[in-house]
């Protein structure tokens, strides 16, 4: 381990290259379908395979999910977009190249905001975004002589989003990575699974000296397969990296990948130690020209954006930054709440429902918020009568809300009339069963007025027992000072 | 131009080609005639020209989004040097 005072000479510098796969029915250049999970070798066609004499043809959508991407992003969309053909051999790549974007990629520029655990904001400025296939699966199973190779995923719709190298801890990559996920998720270009290879990480990390004008040789590694893992192969690089120039070790530029059991990173051993990818313009497709008028259709198409709705949730609706965080976290419960408040003015109270009661119900059964049984209108509903007077919280949280959930077409009101729970807030009715707690509680009165005040809620408990739970606090807390009182 | 023995080598690993020495040398010759000759197109002045990325003027040929026909499985297996009812098969590629 190193000591925080030889650590903290060093800067840690990371740029991220983010792949995520495209939600599109078919592949990127041919008709394949990207379906997940089939018998190996079944979604394939002459194109995937790389027979000769065969022809690519664009697929619209992955364009528009790229242009969504880059507007999201605030980059420069590219108006003019040639694809490149990549050239390498690997097992995974049948046609020998991938064809992908290198001098003009389709979003140039553009940042990416994030928030830090500690609540201070960073932007993380990208380089480009670019539109590409994904390589076939191949398998290295113990005690096998050939490497298996299965073809589905080849030519599958990516964009990669190539970051700055301007993260400055494990913290801001974390962060990063939260909020590329939200945002695909927003768009709904890609499921943002990193678990499952639908969002794919590579790091490039180098150190420096504080103050030094020029980066450090970056090493770039591979393998994670969690934001968690992202982060500790940063902080393993960063010690990993200072050591070596604390010992006057030259660092290499390698790839190295991840190991998830031991945290740590090593140097791959490929047979392919030549980079060298020899990028051409890609003669096989002719160039896609992205005009106004289509720009503006994908523009006016976007949905709502994570930092909008949050925007809105603040200072529309006057809620604290980590209630507007929360709420944010997920698309359908941003959206879910915003229809809520459409139906209430009580946003606090909107809120409050949504990060309680809500969440802890969807938690408890591990749902999705497409399958809460409750309409936004039935819990505005709910809430109203709150606002009314006629229920307090925990009578509408603990015996009116179970029932909602069970019975999502009956309406708050009736379960509480159904179950006679409208709150008593007739001190003519509130007041015979103040008077009776204290004629059967004559030693704690006692008590209560040579000055143990602490027992106002022992009474305020009988009171709310005797009337079922239905008696009005206020009411009855004024009914219960004035005859302790007197 | 003159091509050396050493980038003669460089491409020919990148192709994944094998040349014993007298091949490598006749490979290295055929490769410096080849790019003199293109030399000639350096006799045209090109500045300010555009490079030449298709030999087709058309622009946006995009397929929509849909699902088309596979290949049959066993007609894309079929061809391959080595393969089993389910893969693709290739000498193994991580020790």
């Amino acid at each position: 381990m190193l000591s925080a005072e030889i650590k903290d000479k060093y800067e840690l510098v990371v740029g991220l290259e983010v792949h995520a796969q495209l939600l599109t029915q078919s592949k990127m250049y041919t008709s394949d379908s990207t379906e997940y999970g089939n018998l190996p070798n079944t979604h394939i066609s002459v194109i995937t395979l790389g027979h000769p004499g065969t022809l690519p043809k664009v697929n619209r959508k992955a364009v528009e999910f790229a242009i969504k991407m880059g507007i999201a992003c605030n980059s420069t969309i590219t108006r003019n977009n040639i694809f490149a053909r990549k050239n390498y051999f690997y097992p995974d790549l049948p046609k020998g190249y991938q064809i992908t974007q290198d001098k003009d990629p389709i979003c140039v520029g553009g940042e990416v905001p994030v928030t830090l655990p500690d609540g201070s904001k960073k932007s993380i400025a990208l380089t480009r975004i670019h539109m590409e296939e994904d390589a076939g699966k191949s398998m290295h199973l113990a005690g096998e002589v050939d490497t298996l190779v299965d073809f589905n995923r080849a030519g599958v719709p990516l964009i990669e989003i190539v970051s700055e190298p301007d993260i400055r801890s494990s913290e801001e990559a974390y962060a990063y990575l939260v909020e590329i996920k939200k945002l695909v998720r927003y768009l709904d270009i890609c499921d943002g699974n990193m678990e499952e290879g639908s969002l794919r990480c590579d790091a490039n990390i180098s150190v420096r000296l504080h103050g030094a004008p020029e980066y450090g040789k970056k090493v770039e590694v591979k393998n994670m397969n969690s934001f968690r893992n992202v982060a500790r192969a940063i902080e393993h690089e960063f010690e990993r990296q200072i050591a070596l120039v604390e010992q006057g070790i030259e660092i290499i530029s390698e790839t190295r990948t991840f190991d998830a059991t031991t945290g740590s990173t090593s140097g791959m051993r490929t047979k392919e130690d030549l980079n060298d990818y020899r990028y051409f313009p890609e003669p096989d497709l002719s160039p896609v020209i992205v005009s106004e008028e289509w720009l503006e259709s994908v523009r006016a198409a976007m949905p709502s954006l994570p930092r909008e709705l949050h925007h809105k949730f603040v200072h529309e609706f006057g809620l604290p930054e980590y209630d507007a965080g929360v709420l944010t976290d997920s698309k359908e419960i941003a959206l879910y709440f915003e229809t809520l408040c459409g139906l209430t003015s009580n946003y606090k109270a909107a809120s409050n429902w949504m990060m309680g009661p809500v969440k802890s119900y969807l938690n408890e059964l591990t749902l999705h918020i497409s399958d809460f049984p409750i309409s936004a209108t039935a819990l505005a509903s709910l809430i109203a009568l709150i606002d009314d007077g006629k229920v307090n919280f925990s009578v509408a949280s603990q015996k009116i809300y179970p029932v909602m959930l069970e019975n999502p077409d009956k309406s708050p009101l009736q379960i509480a009339q159904e179950l006679n729970l409208i709150q008593e807030s007739d001190e003519g009715s509130i007041k015979p069963l103040v008077e009776s707690v204290l004629a059967d509680n004559p030693a704690k009165v006692a008590e209560y007025k040579s000055g143990k005040k602490g027992l106002m809620g022992m009474f305020m408990g009988q009171v709310m027992k005797k009337s079922q739970g239905k008696a009005d606090p206020k009411v009855a807390t004024k009914l219960l000072t004035e005859l302790l009182e007197n | 131009m003159k091509v050396d023995l050493n980038t003669v080598k460089k491409i020919a690993h990148l192709a994944r080609l094998e040349f014993d020495e007298a091949g490598a040398e006749r490979m290295q010759r055929d490769m410096t005639q080849i790019l003199d000759w293109e030399e000639q197109l350096n006799e045209v002045d090109t500045d300010g020209i555009e490079p030449l990325t298709t030999m087709s003027s058309e622009v946006n040929v995009l397929r929509e989004d849909k699902v088309g026909e596979h290949l049959p499985h066993d007609k894309g297996l079929l061809n391959a040097p080595q393969k089993d009812s389910d893969y693709f098969r290739v000498p193994k590629v991580l020790e």
